[in-house]
């Protein structure tokens, strides 16, 4: 297939991702931060949303202060963010379109209507409007998801849809645990007491798995079983390992379809022996932090290792 | 104006008499409520929305859909007239592709005086850059799009001949589709002949002609100027149905005069480029210097041999209006036959007797820009105000070798949906024509265009007009 074909279906599909996952941190924060004072902690949820979700540098350029109003502005709707809903959506049609034949009608349709919705949408929303919204924009990734899942051929088109997925999943719950990383580490417990609890299940909602955590660990949350959750339990559809699964697994097919193994294929493998590997009492041994800020290294090559291989 | 055409289904307009390929679908006008019609159109619009023929989008932020208006009252041809036809635009197009080899090669009928010289070589659609190049198997014009238009019961002229980049095939395919849908019950009744395998003649024309060369398969693609152009969705309608990649100009590169597209294997060999960019536009290393949709050292590629363009360059010369106008003259000299379609008899500006006809009869002429296209720069005398007569005589004084002057034609009418119920309104027809290294294809029907406007002879869709399925009838009815 065409270089340019695979690059807009990769991006479409990360632009895709990343709507979804700035939706449910918006969404996550909102509930954080409507409990009492009391038990929100000292920082402010509404900066750790931007410096998880999008780019704290670029926010503070734009606004003085990090409140709801403004997050929800930034994340949400500001053209000037290349990573707000709306742009993620708008780009993600704007490549959709750009090769609508690699695309099933379905596909398509899905994308085009919800960025005909998005007009529609009022952006000066009270709280509930706005929880419509953000619930609106997950919806739109599922039933894009679902169109790829249900109606694609399973060829080379589609394989470099779910990398870009997976890429773009494995750097968004890398990003949280960078942001929230301090909230997870053991001392924590004595210093913030139980007062944490929020900011831990906040976690969880980001990326979806409170429940899915009480299925895995059937005990109360600890925030080193969070990290294991996010980072090595290769159950959990948006953990690194699950991510790494899912690239190598789709990698390997293309080799094998192209009959060429390259640079990106064993980048992941390696990654993903890694993962496997390692246990979480040693993650927080040699330092939680290091391990999240390397791996975020490591994914971003990949990407680049990607683009370099095929699309390009 | 109306009393004088010829009425497809009635021969006159109003008589009671109605013509054989038409006699059931009157009983189907006669027999269908006006709600039952007024809900298949709304499911008509509902179904080009839905497929995406409204994504004309022009500019970056705007969602402008246009939508070009269909009528569903098809447009009914029987067999023996298409036969005809089809005779007279093989005729025509293997006439026009012999002019194409000859004038870009050893200028015969220049030196016969068939066409005066300088017509050819002060005229900027005259490629230099094409003189004594061998194009593949000898086919410059692979696909025209020929305007055909009817003035009476046997008598059909060519209007355009379309030797560029013809458009809307697409509306050609998609109409069929929709009546099909949702007049399942016309098409027990009447045997129309398919035009569903139209992708299919066009990609064996397209692989026909490529450049000979070892075995592998010939590879295939259709060049588009991208996502902003109006066209864009039949660029991409079209590769979708042939199976063939839709490329962009920065899709492909040139290595040693070889064009290659890049994959997410590497580079990959291209042999056909089907493209639907102008020849200004397709390589600013030959032509404009500013052009961005072009590809750098295409032409360089093309004239050492080793990839076809379809159609080829240089193709604006033969469906230029001043070189049309000897057309019959044309036809003879390189078939050696009469030409079956007759040409609209013609002044040509630049002799000074037709000069001072023409000026002398504004009022009832059509004059045309001979560089004008889709309608534009064009005076309807008879529907034209004096202000704008008069302005046009000026421009004509000004410039008399850039205009040609035609009798206002009568074109037949079709019965139409109206405001004021079924009409009959003006129509053309534009067949589409394949010439491959093997035999010229010509699916049976193509696009009829309609001018909605009541007495209005511009069928062109950037002006009002709209588009009907074109049937060709089997054996009868």
């Amino acid at each position: 297939m065409l270089a340019r074909t695979a690059d807009s279906l990769y991006w479409v599909f990360r632009y895709t991702e990343r709507a979804d996952f700035v939706a449910r941190t918006l969404d996550a924060t909102v509930r954080l931060a409507s409990l009492p004072q009391a038990y929100l902690g000292k920082g402010n949820e509404w900066e750790s949303a931007v410096a998880s979700a999008s780019d704290l540098d670029l926010f503070k350029t734009l606004y003085a202060t990090a409140n709801e109003d403004t997050v929800r502005d930034f994340l949400a709707f500001n053209p000037q963010n290349p990573s707000s809903i709306r742009n993620c959506l708008q780009t993600a049609r704007e490549n959709a379109r750009s090769v609508r034949t690699a695309l099933t009608f379905e596909m398509w349709e899905a994308l085009n209507g919800a960025w005909l919705e998005l007009k529609s949408f009022d952006t000066n929303m009270n709280r509930e409007e706005f929880s419509r919204f953000l619930d609106w924009v997950k919806r739109v990734v599922l039933v894009f998801d679902g169109a790829a899942y249900r109606s694609m051929l399973r060829n080379d088109a589609y394989w470099f849809s779910r990398l870009g997925s997976a890429v773009e999943r494995a750097d968004n719950t890398a990003r949280i645990l960078d942001v929230k990383y301090h909230l997870l580490l053991p001392e924590s417990e004595w210093v913030g007491g139980s007062l944490d609890y929020f900011q831990w299940t906040t976690i969880l909602r980001e990326v979806s798995a409170v429940t899915a955590y009480h299925w895995v660990y059937r005990q109360s949350v600890k925030p080193w079983l969070i990290a294991d959750l996010l980072i090595l339990n290769r159950q959990m559809p948006r953990s690194l390992a699950n991510c790494y699964e899912i690239l190598v697994r789709h990698l390997d097919l293309i080799a094998e379809f192209y009959g060429r193994r390259g640079p990106s294929q064993r980048l992941a493998s390696a990654t993903l022996n890694r993962l496997s590997s390692e246990r979480i009492e040693r993650i927080f041994g040699n330092g939680l932090h290091e391990f999240v800020e390397d791996f975020i290294t490591t994914n971003n090559k990949l990407g680049a290792a990607i683009a370099e291989q095929y699309l390009n | 104006m109306l009393i004088d055409s010829f009425d497809e289904m009635n021969g006159r307009p109003g008589s009671a008499e109605v013509r054989p390929p038409y006699a059931s679908l009157r009983k189907w006008l006669d027999d269908t409520s006006a709600e039952t019609f007024d809900a298949r159109r709304d499911q008509a619009e509902h179904f080009f929305r839905r497929v995406g023929i409204t994504f004309a989008v022009y500019g970056d932020n705007e969602s402008s859909e246009r939508l070009i208006p269909f009528d569903v009252i098809p447009r009914v041809l029987m067999k023996s007239e298409w036969d005809f036809l089809e005779r007279g635009l093989k005729q025509r197009v293997t006439a026009l592709n012999a002019f194409l080899a000859d004038i870009y090669g050893p200028q015969e009928c220049l030196r016969a005086g068939i066409v005066p010289s300088d017509l050819i070589f002060q005229n900027p659609q005259y490629r230099l850059e094409m003189k004594d190049v061998a194009v593949p198997h000898n086919i410059y014009v692979h696909i025209a799009g020929v305007d055909v238009v009817r003035v009476g019961e046997n008598d059909f002229y060519v209007l355009e001949d379309n030797a560029r980049t013809p458009s809307g095939v697409s509306y050609m395919l998609e109409n069929r589709e929709v009546m099909m849908r949702l007049f399942p019950e016309l098409f027990m009744s009447h045997r129309v002949a398919p035009v569903e395998n139209y992708p299919d003649a066009l990609l064996a024309t397209l692989r026909s002609v490529a450049p000979i060369r070892q075995s592998r398969d010939a590879v295939v693609t259709l060049l588009t100027p991208g996502r902003y152009n109006s066209a864009y969705y039949e660029h991409s309608f079209l590769a979708d149905k042939l199976g063939v990649e839709l490329v962009e100009a920065s899709d492909l590169f040139v290595k040693d005069d070889v064009v290659y597209m890049r994959t997410t294997q590497g580079p990959t060999q291209v042999d056909v480029i089907y493209r639907r960019i102008d020849d200004d536009f397709i390589d600013p290393l030959a032509f404009r210097p500013d052009s961005v949709l072009g590809v750098p050292g295409l032409i360089n590629a093309y004239k050492a041999g080793n990839v076809t363009l379809a159609n080829a360059i240089g193709t604006g010369i033969s469906d230029d209006k001043a070189v049309y106008t000897y057309m019959p003259d044309i036809v003879r000299f390189f078939t050696g036959q009469e030409p079956l379609l007759q040409n609209v008899p013609t002044w040509r500006c630049r002799e000074p007797d037709s000069l001072s006809y023409v000026l002398d009869n504004l009022g009832e002429l059509v004059v045309k820009e001979v560089a004008g296209s889709g309608g534009y720069g064009m005076l309807v005398g008879p529907h034209a105000t004096k202000a704008e007569i008069e302005d046009f005589a000026r421009k004509i004084r000004h410039s008399p070798e850039g205009f040609i002057a035609q009798p206002t034609l009568s074109l037949s009418t079709c019965p139409t949906f109206a405001a004021s119920g079924v009409a009959p309104r003006h129509v053309d027809l534009r067949p589409f024509v394949l010439s491959g290294s093997d035999e010229i294809r010509i699916v049976p029907g193509g696009l009829t265009r309609v001018a909605l406007k009541e007495g209005s002879l511009v069928v062109n869709s950037s002006q009002g007009g709209g588009t009907k399925d074109t049937w060709v009838l089997d054996g009868g009815s």
